[in-house]
């Protein structure tokens, strides 16, 4: 069985310790988080969503989503992998921008629609958001400018609405 | 109205149903102990140490069939519960722990005596609380029993700031308790349950195999039932002991590591295995891959992260065990009257066989396991009937040919009986016990002797049986005038001859630290068993070795009242692991040797209890009755054969198949 990646979307009660919860999950029973992403959510301030990508073959993703379940905070579990949906992740990324490469920077800026949030003489920190692969393709167009920092969320994702029927 | 935060605890533990409770007080409690001080009705019992107060709680609530509960102070005393805690959670026990904490203003500057036990007991707990909010006390409390006693139970901890117990608090009564994020599933899909019957009838070599789910949802009625009915030998895991009578002839035994020939054989031939509250432990199922492979598998557990966890089930149950075997039963009932119906046309009127039961047809299927080979003498079975068969017989008319419908074809089920009487007759259960050593094994099986209400003719090594019919010992007593008992056992080779030799009739009689295996476990426990149920003899199965981690509790069981009869088969190892060694380490006995060892029986005089001791094969039977006979706490040493095995034995990781038989 192949170990492939999964979106999990996890709705739990806002509460102190339900990451360490779900954390300890994770490391208790040997599963892997690769990003997690958590905040109260904007409809209920009494719940927080969960994103949290992991990999796993299908009889550990069937255990990983159970044993999710069965923690007493969380509401549901929703694996968006085989579903349609919306994924995003943000970067920010601090790059050497001397006066020869600025006009290159900001094409590439462009290119991938993100903007400059920060100017200084000789650097721009960059927001940019989307999928992994754009991400991961900006970063390496930048790269041989000099990177100084980033600073990247861990995926969040939404599901996509289902088309009414007409 | 207003209440101080020790009495909203109080009166919410005693809203449960609650008798008795199991602490150690502290600073942080102290608060709590001034209340309980004040409210006689709920009994406290001094521990000697708080790993003991878990484990009582924990056998408290296994012998009740209901919740335990302990109370302990903050840091050390909360850190002291974990391995009690630890138990539960395997074992899924409902326990509910009380610790103190540190006022809510001193938590995190590390204080005296401050731990953060939420988080340390986060991952063996099914739930904990720390209740910084003294207006969800009451809520917190009911919750935390909901969730221990609900779904598949556990251990649920609340920590309690000493700020919070002391305050005085406007006490709301909390009401039902609803959690949109906990919903267990109790009722079956029945979709699932039509594939069941469709398979117990379609079934050749069919096994059941039964689980501590079966006692934790007081299925075993129901679970005997559908063995009888469909003539299913069932073989058990340790925490399944005494949900099937172990004196009947469809009993196979104990499966796994140390499980007998017979089952571990019946589960790798077999082509159906009925899986009831089990959780495919690996010293259950050995290798998985091998494990029941020729075999569908039918899975029923409340918890679904039990299924295809370790073994992938063919037909997996989310449900409640009592309510899915009932409903079983109840359609393997009606396909039989179907086919009966069908089959005799108004030959009988089906008042007639509706309205008085008719009882002798429960016999017939039994005469016909009789014949098939399974060993077991009549008397055993009468008694059997006596205590189960009410509940088993079966009504309506024409039931033989109802029957054998859902037993599949006769021919075949009698092939399969036989077959494993041929695998028990290739290996049984046994010990060969000689002239001068005592051999545990026999110590246990004279116990069950002594205490099983039905006389025991497994095994013919001298031994009179006549002692079981005579008098019976001391306290209460059945119908034969003898008090029901209860064994603990302690942890290892004790606990496995305990589990091979003591014939369980009925669950909740066998409390051990099963998933955990927890040494320290059995005194403690035998004193919340006795504490649950007074009037039942309780008799702790130990080692010299584990004995020895809460001997300390030998003062609880004679302060609380609270007499046990404690049994230690001594060999002056520490015997499990020193059978590994030989077995697996050509013998160097590194740390297992425990020749050094106190006097037990002075011990038990130091506390103000009975002690025993012998090294004679013919006094084991005369001590036992002694020591069961005389009032109080009682230790029995049996200075036994050092270096016996617990044997069949599987090794770990090898096919359940692969036995090493002697």
């Amino acid at each position: 069985m192949k170990n492939n990646k999964h979106i999990l979307s996890i709705l739990v009660d806002n509460q102190p310790g339900v990451l360490s919860r779900i954390a300890g999950l994770f490391s208790g029973r040997g599963y892997n988080i690769e990003s997690l992403s958590v905040a109260q959510t904007a409809e209920n301030s009494k719940l927080s969503r969960i994103t949290l990508v992991t990999t796993g073959d299908e009889q550990i993703m069937e255990q990983i989503k159970k044993q999710l379940h069965k923690l007493i905070n969380v509401i549901t579990v929703n694996d968006l992998t085989d579903k349609k949906y919306v994924e995003r992740e943000l970067i920010l990324i601090k790059v050497n921008a001397r006066t020869d490469l600025r006009a290159e920077i900001l094409r590439i800026v462009d290119i991938f629609r993100c903007r400059v949030v920060d100017v200084g003489p000789d650097h721009y920190t960059i927001e940019m958001s989307g999928d992994e692969g754009k991400m991961e393709a900006f970063v390496d167009l930048l790269r041989p400018m000099g990177i100084i920092e980033t600073s990247r969320t861990g995926s969040i994702a939404l599901p996509r609405e289902q088309k009414k029927q007409k | 109205m207003k209440l101080k935060g020790a009495e909203i605890l109080i009166k919410m533990i005693r809203e449960q149903g609650v008798d008795t409770i199991f602490g150690y007080p502290g600073g942080a409690v102290i608060d709590i102990y001034d209340t309980l001080h004040k409210t006689p009705e709920l009994r406290h019992i001094l521990v000697r140490h708080e790993q003991g107060a878990v484990h009582a709680a924990d056998a408290y609530a296994r012998a009740k069939g209901s919740v335990g509960v302990a109370l302990v102070t903050s840091g050390p005393g909360a850190t002291n519960t974990v391995t009690g805690i630890a138990s539960a959670y395997m074992d899924s026990v409902p326990v509910v722990v009380f610790t103190g904490q540190v006022p809510t203003a001193l938590i995190g500057n590390d204080a005296f005596q401050e731990v953060d036990i939420v988080g340390i007991t986060r991952s063996c707990t099914k739930h904990n609380y720390l209740v910084k909010d003294p207006l969800k006390l009451a809520r917190t409390i009911k919750e935390a029993f909901f969730l221990a006693t609900t779904g598949r139970p556990g251990p649920v901890l609340v920590d309690l700031p000493k700020d919070i117990m002391a305050a005085m608090i406007e006490f709301e009564d909390p009401g039902e308790i609803d959690l949109i994020s906990y919903r267990p599933t109790y009722h079956p899909n029945k979709k699932q349950l039509g594939k069941v019957v469709r398979l117990i009838k379609q079934a050749r070599r069919p096994v059941i195999l039964t689980g501590g789910g079966v006692v934790l949802s007081k299925a075993s009625q129901e679970l005997t039932r559908l063995a009888l009915m469909t003539r299913i030998p069932v073989t058990s895991t340790l925490m399944g002991l005494g949900t099937f009578p172990g004196s009947h002839p469809l009993w196979l035994g104990m499966l796994g590591m140390h499980g007998t020939y017979r089952a571990n054989m019946a589960v790798s031939e077999c082509d159906l295995m009925i899986a009831a509250g089990v959780r495919f432990d690996d010293r259950v199922t050995g290798r998985t891959d091998k494990f029941a492979s020729k075999s569908k598998i039918i899975q029923i557990d409340i918890d679904p992260t039990s299924i295809h966890k370790n073994v992938e089930a063919t037909c997996p149950i989310v449900g409640d065990c009592k309510n899915t075997l009932t409903l079983i039963n109840q359609m393997l009932e009606k396909e039989c009257l179907e086919i009966s119906r069908a089959g005799m046309e108004g030959s009988v009127t089906e008042e007639s066989g509706m309205e008085g039961s008719v009882t002798e047809k429960a016999g017939m299927e039994r005469s016909a396991t009789e014949e098939a080979g399974m060993e077991g003498s009549t008397t055993e079975e009468a008694g059997m009937e006596g205590s189960t068969t009410e509940e088993v017989c079966m009504e309506g008319p024409g039931m033989e040919s109802g029957i054998s419908c859902i037993q599949g074809n006769p021919g075949e089920r009698d092939a399969w009986l036989d077959q494993i009487a041929r695998w028990k007759a290739a290996s049984p259960q046994r010990f060969e016990q000689g002239p001068d050593v005592i051999k545990p094994q026999f110590v246990v099986d004279t116990l069950h002797k002594l205490t099983c209400p039905v006389s025991d003719k497994r095994l013919s090594n001298g031994a009179s049986d006549e002692t079981s019919s005579k008098e019976g010992l001391a306290q209460g007593g059945d119908s034969a005038g003898r008090p029901q008992t209860i064994i603990t056992t302690e942890v290892g080779q004790n606990q496995m001859w305990t589990a091979q030799y003591y014939l369980f009739d009925k669950p909740n009689h066998f409390i051990t630290s099963g998933g955990l295996g927890a040494m320290g476990f059995g005194l403690p426990a035998a004193i919340g068993a006795k504490a649950a149920c007074p009037e039942k003899l309780v008799v702790c199965v130990a080692g010299d070795g584990s004995i020895q981690m809460n001997s300390q509790e030998l003062m609880t069981s004679i302060e609380a009242k609270l007499p046990v009869k404690i049994v230690i088969l001594n060999n002056r190892y520490l015997g499990m692991v020193r059978q590994w060694q030989e077995l697996f380490y050509d013998r160097r006995y590194a740390s297992t040797n425990m020749e050094m060892s106190p006097d037990f029986v002075k011990l038990a005089q130091a506390y103000g209890a009975e002690g025993f001791r012998t090294d004679r094969v013919d006094e084991v039977e005369s001590v036992l009755k002694k020591g069961l006979e005389t009032p109080g706490t009682v230790i029995m040493e049996f200075i036994v054969e050092r270096e016996e095995c617990v044997y069949p034995m599987v090794p770990a990781g090898g096919a359940i198949s692969e036995m090493l038989l002697v």
